[in-house]
């Protein structure tokens, strides 16, 4: 059983920790993940956000390690989510249904919309305060950072920032602090970023540069998932500065799949091509890796290629199913390309193309089909393909920096 | 001109305009170009309901 931990003076991460889980709304959660909610004590007892219904006896266990549950007066939900918002219910019938909620404008709607009832929401926007004894929370609403309803609870004497799912991580182990994991978490917040808020990384720089003006002396910050940012938590700042800047890199990653191994060859020989211009490749099988996989080595690279065989008129359905989703998280600043063996019509490269298009991608070529089986000259023309994808990626990042 | 709300809370105000995505200000709602979608949440038109 989870022991609830003081994360400072009277603060107390007392969330639950998903071992299990392994598939996150079709993200892959390889190593599960936690739901944070924190517990305030003080003149009043303070607590932000909830955990997954699943868990909600052990999270009443919890709190009750550290107080009566019955002895919270306030909730504030910074997300609705219902991996953070699906035990308010139950909280509410035991602590006492007239107790306030504080939420923004939207999480009090979405409440209403995932609970089908009324409870006692008290709306808050950005700059709004609720002082407690010596204790100020301070409200910055985050608004689809990532739903409409997100926001951050500052606490402004601990300098400690609640940042509900912004900054968080699908981790779950025996470690709570970046110090005590140091940058092995990185990847799994890169991954977070890439699959949750990637699309809404305009909305990443417009908070950045807010929060750089308010001048926040920030100690910590406690997203509602995986470990907390104490030792640095400019780290995770840092890296969210870059990754919603969504600058390419000289790396080029080649999505395929395949049904009789001749748009295997294609890709082999294209990925070929990109490393003997010395540029970075990922070479991902759709069928061997996760669509969440896919998306965070995306984000970095500079450029997609993307070989489907042509199944009943159409792209092959896995591919379909990476292309919707990595459409929907809006990478930008790529060229792209497309290739694919066929049998007889041969519309996959035309699909992705228009797909590539609609992206706002740089379709760099005209693209590669292959009849049935690819022969000798087919695999210079995708060796070729390679090369051209990597000269023009490189002069990109050539002129950028020139520029 | 009247004020148009998305689903997500976005206020669209046509004295604002969204010069971000190509809206002068002085635009009003039904005027916006077909294309257009919240620049919050990425929503369609029809998913903005006028304010009182």
């Amino acid at each position: 059983m989870y022991k609830p931990i003081e994360i400072a003076d009277g603060i107390y991460s007392v969330g639950c920790r998903d071992w299990d889980i392994r598939d996150f709304h079709g993200y892959s959660t390889y190593e599960g993940t936690t739901y944070n909610a924190f517990l305030i004590l003080g003149e009043k007892n303070i607590l932000i956000d909830t955990v997954k219904e699943k868990f909600s006896d052990e999270f009443i266990s919890n709190i009750s390690k550290i107080i009566d549950p019955k002895d919270i007066d306030i909730l504030i939900s910074n997300h609705t989510e219902m991996d953070h918002s699906g035990t308010i219910p139950k909280l509410m019938q035991l602590i006492g249904e007239e107790k306030p909620i504080y939420c923004s404008k939207m999480g009090a709607k979405n409440m209403k919309s995932h609970f089908n009832r009324d409870f006692n929401f008290q709306v808050v926007g950005s700059g709004d305060e609720l002082k407690i004894g010596n204790r100020t929370f301070s409200f910055l609403e985050t608004r689809m950072l990532h739903w409409p309803d997100s926001m951050f609870t500052y606490l402004v004497e601990d300098a400690i920032l609640f940042s509900s799912d912004a900054f968080g991580q699908h981790y779950c182990g025996d470690k709570f602090f970046d110090d005590e994991i140091g940058d092995e978490i990185l990847p799994h917040a890169r991954k977070y970023y890439a699959n949750i808020l990637l699309h809404f990384s305009p909305r990443v720089q417009a908070l950045l540069k807010d929060v750089e003006k308010m001048n926040l002396k920030i100690n910590m910050i406690c997203p509602d998932h995986g470990i907390l940012w104490r030792d640095n938590p400019s780290k995770i700042i840092e890296a969210y500065d870059k990754w919603s800047k969504q600058e390419p890199e000289k790396k080029v990653v080649v999505i395929f799949d395949s049904m009789w191994d001749s748009t295997t060859k294609m890709a082999r020989s294209i990925t070929s091509g990109i490393e003997s211009e010395d540029v970075a490749v990922r070479l991902m099988n759709t069928r061997k890796w996760h669509r969440s996989d896919i998306m965070t080595e995306i984000i970095d690279a500079g450029a997609i290629v993307v070989g489907s065989p042509t199944l009943n008129n159409s792209i092959f359905p896995v591919i379909a199913d990476v292309m919707t989703y990595v459409k929907g998280l809006r990478p930008q600043n790529k060229i792209a390309a497309a290739f694919g063996s066929y049998g007889w019509s041969g519309e996959a490269v035309k699909i992705l193309n228009k797909e590539f298009s609609e992206m706002k991608l740089d379709i760099i070529d005209d693209g590669i089909k292959v009849q049935y089986v690819p022969d000798d000259d087919d695999l210079n023309r995708c060796f070729d393909l390679g090369v051209k994808v990597a000269k023009t990626l490189k002069q990109r990042l050539s002129d950028t920096n020139k520029g | 001109m009247e004020k148009y709300e998305c689903v997500c809370g976005y206020v669209y105000d046509p004295a604002d305009g969204d010069p971000d995505n190509g809206v002068e200000p002085g635009t009003s709602f039904a005027d916006l170009p077909e294309e257009w979608v919240c620049p919050l949440c990425g929503a369609t038109q029809d998913n903005f309901t006028k304010l009182d």
